[in-house]
Formats: structure tokens, C-alpha cells, sequence
């Protein structure tokens, strides 16, 4: 069958079985376009920015598990796509991006709307094609989604010159296997490292299980809530691993790190044992590694060799699919006789009688934290929350509890403001039957607005809850413990009327001003089943997120509201971002 | 310490820079780099000499296996291995010095491949510790322009 390029891009996406394609036309990609006109299996929606396209395709992908799939033009198009691709690609997020590019014949020229598009993104991909034949696209189409969705995933882009996808050749449908010498994902789970790792396990006094992206991303949430109840340890998890256990359950300490429960980052610092379940040992997780958890043997359970040794060093490491992994450890486990733990539990919840994420709250002024319990409240602790980036963030992540895995969706590792409503419009796209509240600040929610468009026109509605305290408010609080409360550009003056904004843009728009108004407000928003509302409420501005450990600080050196209201650092902490 | 990694990578365009790219962006250090086809002629052999601590090599392996592209690391240094480099440098000859740089090449058994009434243009394969020792054998004045290729190697086994 003789078909165009931009044709057979198609039925190989067709073939892929994808159902959306989030992206923004231009030049080089025409022919894709018209190609996708004729299809009638592949919605596609069409975004108001690239940056917007690649959020919403990572979104969607963090929520259904599928890979996501953006589309955008050559050029700006392309250098507005990178943002959202190096977002996905810190959050080991499964996509295939497609970028147009100039026609072959004029590639390095400098023609109009070109840039290095595999350059550009080589070190935030996975893996990155250039395609200047179309006899050469199915089989990169076929080699991005199985290096996307296999293995440590990521995304990974295709480059198409405009010529390969006016081209037509003889196409022989799309490959059904693949076979990649240099590429090979699968991983047999060492017995011997288990055995290792039982041992260690095995003579435990205070042991801690902790989970990260990788049980998530992983599809490992029911091992590790076997592995957590069978063995009853604790568990502690990452603000990327928030869902995989349910944090509701007794056996949870909550979040750890920067701005963890004092509980789970007490014991990861007591700990004699540490089981790391698809965690990387971020900075923002480990603090200072001269101070980081000095007592513990770490088993490190990874799909990615070079995560482990790359922070700190552990003492058995167990890589492979997480879930097999876990499923060993299970088994592993099945017939051997654990220590008593009772002095371990004592002391964590001696811990947690300090109750780290008490807040005071203020007569006649809303708190921010008191906005995310409502809002866990109105949703039954059961919908889907996307975040933009700063305290709104860490909020969320705080106030409200996640039973479920794939239900908490943020930019963990590049930490993109803008992030949270394209990623929101994803989202609900992938589970329509789900709530979806964006949690965002006055700050980030101005990164993506344009979107609010977009979500019109493709009747997504999601709730908006905005976090409105005026200020930047995590660069705010920085500077008010580190800078001398010299506030050097956290200020935004002159905010838009946000309901009028989402009225503009065909949603409603509710503002709340005053805490006994915050609860209806929510529960009318939420009523609004398809209708997007965006709840513009105004919060104290002055408010800090707690507990805290300083940036240079160990575990144990955590600061708690009401009790440390200023933090310092030392020259070494400053360093740090 | 110093450590010989050899990389076998598929050999399309690009690969290198991958490579190249992988190095800046994680801050490895790269002392010398060589990279040709191999008899496959849809693999290449890319060798390295990077200078780390046993973490930084372990991790500098890790991400090479990571690259897409790259189908097999093999750190020499921790193996039985032969290391070579190829040295074109240009010396200046005249009657006064003539016989002591000849002597010197015939010493390191290096080879004239050009010559001029006042020049010499020699070559040199070996270990870089000779070629280093037979740089520094000659007045500053006499080197006149040095070529090295970074160091290639292979596994004994």
C-alpha cells in the first residue's frame, strides 16, 4: 500500500492504540494534520501553547499509566514543547513527543522555524530521533513507544523533516515487534541480592520501608502494600511515591524530607534499616548526606542501575522491575520470623504525639492548609489533584491523604510552575469519571492560563483551586529565613480579577474571601459536574510551610510551626537550592 | 584514577554527541576521547579516558549503559588490557642537533614519516606515558607542533 509519510505516522499511532494527541499545528507538521483530519479513532486536542500540550500529555499518562503523546510544530514550537519534556523526563513520565522539522534538504541552513530539535532535548530524553524518510518512520514510531513505556520510563521525541511526511512509499503496516541490541529492559531479579536483603531485613530493630516514584510509576502498589502488612514496618513516602500506600493506614508516617512529617524523617534518621522501594534519594529527601540516616543499612530496589551509588551509598541493591522485586521480597519473606518491633513503634509514635502538621489558625483569615482539608472533605478524599509548583504544592501534598496510587500528579523533579492545569486537563481526559481539583497559587496559575480556553473547548472541567496569598510564596518564606525578610521580587502586584478571568473564558468563577464561605463554596463547585470553576481564594499571605528541615540540616534537626518560626541555615545550606 | 572505558555504540549519527553530551551534563571529566567503526561497520568503538574516584567510574558506566545507543561498557583499567596512542609531532632539526634527536627517535624506536632540511615529522605509537616521556625528551624549542589521538585499547582476553 502506498502511503504518505504523515499517513503512515498515523496508523502507526492508530496501531499504538493511541486515543489523544495533545498538540499545537504549525508548517512542518501540515501533512501530519491533514493526515490526522481523515482519522476518526485519534482525538486530538488542540492546546494554546506547546508547554501546554506536553503537561497535558504527562498528565494524562500519570493518571491512565498509558504514554502520552504530544504533537507540535518545528522551532518555537519545538523549544516551547522542551519545558514540558524535561518535566516528564525528571518524573520518568512514559511519552512520545513528535516535532516537525525543516525539510531535509534545507537542515542546517537556518531555514525558518528551525532548530536542532535533537539536540535541544538530547539531554532531557530518553532517547530522541531524526526521521528525514519516510521509509524510516514506522519503525522510530515503533522504537519510541517501546523505549517510552519499557524499563525506567521517559519520553522520548521524534523529529520528522516536513519532506518524509510528504513522501509516499510503500508502507507494510506497522512493525509488531521490535528488537533493539542496545536497548534491553528486561531484567531477571537476582535471587541473590534478595537473599541479601532478607538478611539485613531480617535482624531489623528499626526498620522503615521507603517508597518513592518508581512504586507508582511502577504499577506496584498492591506488593507494597502486601510487603508493608506482612512484615509490619512503617513506611514512609516521597512526595512523587504519595498514593502507592494508602496514607490513611496506620502502618503510614506520611511524607518524608524538606517539608516531611517529623515522624517519618525521625525514623529514617534512627532507622538500622532502610528498604528504598523506587526512590532516588533526592536532595530534597536526604538533606544533608553527611547527616543522612548515619545508622541504617539501605536496600535499594531499582529498575535503573545508575539511580543506585548515585547519592549515597547502600549496601545491597536490588535492581529490576519494582513489582517483581517487591513480589520476591514477599515470598522471601513468607517463611522467615521477623523481629519484634514493639520498642520501634513505640518510639514513632511518641514522635508522632508531637503532631508536626498542627497549624494555628487566625480569626478572620483563611489558611491554606485549612483550604486542602476542606477540600478533602467535599471530595471524600477520592479525587484526582494536580499541583502547580511552590507552598500550594507541599499543601497539597500534606493536608491531603492519598489512599490510591495515580490520583496525586505534580512536577517532583524539575518542579515546573504551569504545570498543574494543562496536567489537570489530561487528567480528566483519562478518567472522566473521577473528580479533578488543580491546587495552584496566584503565581503558577498565570505560567498556563491560556489553557482555561482549552478546557472549554474540549468540556474537561476540573475545579481550580487557587491558592491566592499574593506573593510567590515559597521564594516568600525563603527569604524571609534566609535573606532577612528582604523580599526581593515574591511580591505580585496588580493580579488579574480571577472570576471575571474564568467567566471570559466560559467558566464560572467564585471568590472566597472568608473561611465560613470556603465549605460551600467548594461543595457548589464540585456540584458543577461539567462545568470547570475556578475558586479564587484568598489566603494568608504570610503563612509558612511546616515542618521544615533546613536546607543543610539532617533529619532530626526538623523545624515545627508555632514552635521554630524563623529558620536559619549555614553557609553550606545556602548553597543548596 | 585514571580509567580506560571502551564503548561499543551503534554507529548513526549522533551517537557521539550523546556521548559527548552525557559527560558535560554530569560534570564527568574526559581526558581523551577516540571513537571509529569497527569491523561491524554498524557498531562503533568509542574509547574514553576519564580521571574519577570508584564512585564517579562506577556512575560514568552506569549512565553510558543507560544511553539508548550504547550496546556494551567495558572499563579496561579493570582488566588485562593493551593501550595505545599515536603521536605526529613535528620537530625542528638543524646540523647542531641533527644526531642527539635521532638518537632520541632511534631510543623510542619512533619513525621520521616526513622530512625538510629543517623539520622532522615523526610518529610514535604507545603506551601515553612514552609518549609523554618522549615529548619531554626534547628542548622546548625543538617541539614544534604535536597530534595525539587519545588513547585506543583493547581487552587481552
Amino acid at each position: 500500500m502506498k502511503l504518505n509519510g504523515a499517513q503512515i505516522l498515523v496508523d502507526c499511532l492508530k496501531s499504538e492504540g493511541v486515543k489523544h494527541i495533545f498538540g499545537y499545528p504549525g508548517g512542518a507538521v501540515l501533512h501530519i494534520y491533514d493526515a490526522l483530519n481523515a482519522c476518526t479513532v485519534i482525538d486530538h486536542i488542540l492546546v494554546r501553547h506547546e508547554q501546554g500540550a506536553v503537561h497535558a500529555a504527562d498528565g494524562y499518562a500519570r493518571v491512565s499509566g498509558k504514554c502520552g503523546v504530544s504533537l507540535v510544530t518545528s522551532g518555537p514550537g519545538l523549544t516551547n514543547a522542551v519545558t514540558g519534556i524535561a518535566t516528564a523526563y525528571s518524573d520518568s513520565i512514559p511519552m512520545v513527543v513528535i516535532s516537525g522539522q525543516v525539510p531535509s534538504a534545507v537542515i542546517g541552513s537556518d531555514a525558518f522555524q528551525e532548530v536542532d530539535a535533537v539536540g535541544i532535548t538530547r539531554s532531557c530524553v530518553k532517547h530522541n530521533f531524526l526521521v528525514k524518510s519516510a521509509d524510516d518512520i514506522a519503525e522510530a514510531v515503533k522504537k519510541a513507544f517501546y523505549i517510552a513505556t519499557t524499563g525506567r520510563p521517559g519520553p522520548v521525541l521524534i523529529d520528522i523533516t516536513k519532506d518524509a511526511t510528504i513522501a509516499e512509499v510503500e508502507y507494510e503496516g506497522y512493525p509488531e515487534t521490535i528488537e533493539m541490541r542496545s536497548y534491553q529492559p528486561e531484567v531477571k531479579v537476582s535471587a541473590e541480592q534478595v537473599a541479601k536483603a532478607i538478611a539485613i531485613i531480617e535482624t531489623a530493630k528499626k526498620p522503615i520501608i521507603y517508597s518513592g516514584g518508581g512504586s507508582v510509576i511502577g504499577n506496584a502498589s498492591q506488593a507494597l502494600i502486601t510487603l508493608t502488612r506482612n512484615t509490619g514496618f512503617p513506611i514512609t513516602q516521597t512526595l512523587m511515591g504519595l498514593g502507592a500506600y494508602p496514607a490513611t493506614d496506620k502502618q503510614s508516617l506520611g511524607m518524608l524530607g524538606m517539608h516531611g512529617t517529623y515522624e517519618s524523617n525521625n525514623a529514617m534518621h534512627d532507622s538500622d534499616c532502610i528498604i528504598a522501594v523506587g526512590a532516588r534519594f533526592d536532595d530534597r529527601i536526604t538533606g544533608n548526606l553527611e547527616k543522612f540516616c548515619p545508622y541504617a543499612k539501605i536496600i535499594h530496589i531499582d529498575i535503573d542501575p545508575s539511580s543506585v551509588g548515585k547519592v549515597v551509598g547502600v549496601d545491597v541493591s536490588i535492581i529490576g522491575q519494582v513489582n517483581e522485586v517487591l513480589n520476591a521480597l514477599i515470598r522471601g519473606l513468607e517463611t522467615k520470623k521477623l523481629p519484634n518491633i514493639d520498642a520501634w513503634w513505640k518510639q514513632i509514635n511518641d514522635w508522632r504525639l508531637v503532631d508536626s502538621m498542627a497549624y494555628k489558625t487566625k480569626q478572620g483569615v483563611i489558611k491554606p492548609q485549612t483550604v486542602i482539608e476542606t477540600l478533602y472533605e467535599v471530595t471524600n478524599g477520592d479525587a484526582i489533584v494536580t499541583s502547580d509548583v511552590g507552598q500550594h504544592q507541599m499543601w497539597a501534598a500534606q493536608y491531603y491523604p492519598f489512599d490510591k496510587p495515580r490520583r496525586w500528579i505534580n512536577s517532583g523533579g524539575l518542579g515546573t510552575m504551569g504545570f498543574g492545569l494543562p496536567a489537570a486537563m489530561g487528567a480528566k481526559l483519562a478518567d472522566p469519571d473521577l473528580d479533578v481539583a488543580c491546587v495552584t497559587g496566584d503565581g503558577s496559575i498565570q505560567m498556563m492560563l491560556q489553557e482555561l480556553s482549552t478546557m472549554l473547548q474540549y468540556h474537561t472541567p476540573v475545579k481550580i483551586i487557587n491558592i491566592n496569598n499574593g506573593y510567590l510564596g515559597m521564594v516568600r518564606q525563603w527569604q524571609e529565613f534566609f535573606y532577612d525578610k528582604r523580599y526581593s521580587m515574591s511580591y505580585m502586584d496588580a493580579l488579574p480579577d480571577f472570576v471575571k478571568l474564568a467567566e471570559s473564558y466560559g467558566h464560572i468563577g467564585i471568590r472566597v474571601e472568608k473561611e465560613e464561605d470556603l465549605k460551600p463554596a467548594l461543595i457548589e463547585a464540585f456540584k458543577q459536574k461539567d462545568r470547570t470553576v475556578f475558586i479564587d481564594i484568598v489566603t494568608d499571605p504570610t503563612e509558612n510551610v511546616f515542618p521544615m528541615i533546613p536546607s543543610g540540616a539532617g533529619h532530626h534537626e526538623m523545624l515545627l510551626a508555632g514552635r521554630d518560626d524563623m529558620a536559619s541555615t549555614n553557609d553550606s545550606g545556602l548553597n543548596l537550592v | 584514577m585514571r580509567h580506560i572505558i571502551s564503548v561499543q555504540l551503534e554507529n548513526e549519527s549522533g551517537a557521539l554527541s550523546r556521548v559527548a553530551g552525557l559527560f558535560s551534563a554530569r560534570g564527568f571529566n574526559i581526558e581523551s576521547l577516540t571513537v571509529a567503526t569497527t569491523n561491524d561497520p554498524t557498531l562503533s568503538r568509542m574509547t574514553i579516558v576519564s580521571v574519577g574516584d570508584d564512585n564517579i567510574i562506577e556512575q560514568i558506566v552506569k549512565q553510558l549503559n543507560k544511553l539508548i545507543d550504547v550496546v556494551k561498557v567495558t572499563d579496561l583499567t579493570a582488566t588485562e588490557h593493551i593501550e595505545r596512542e599515536l603521536l605526529l609531532v613535528k620537530l625542528a632539526v638543524n646540523a647542531d642537533s641533527q644526531s642527539k634527536i635521532e638518537s632520541q627517535l632511534d631510543l623510542y624506536d619512533a619513525k621520521i614519516i616526513d622530512a625538510s632540511e629543517e623539520v622532522y615529522t615523526v610518529e610514535l605509537a604507545g603506551k601515553s606515558q612514552k609518549i609523554n616521556d618522549f615529548i619531554n625528551a626534547f628542548n622546548a624549542d625543538e617541539v614544534l607542533e604535536v597530534s595525539r589521538t587519545g588513547v585506543t585499547g583493547v581487552c587481552q582476553k
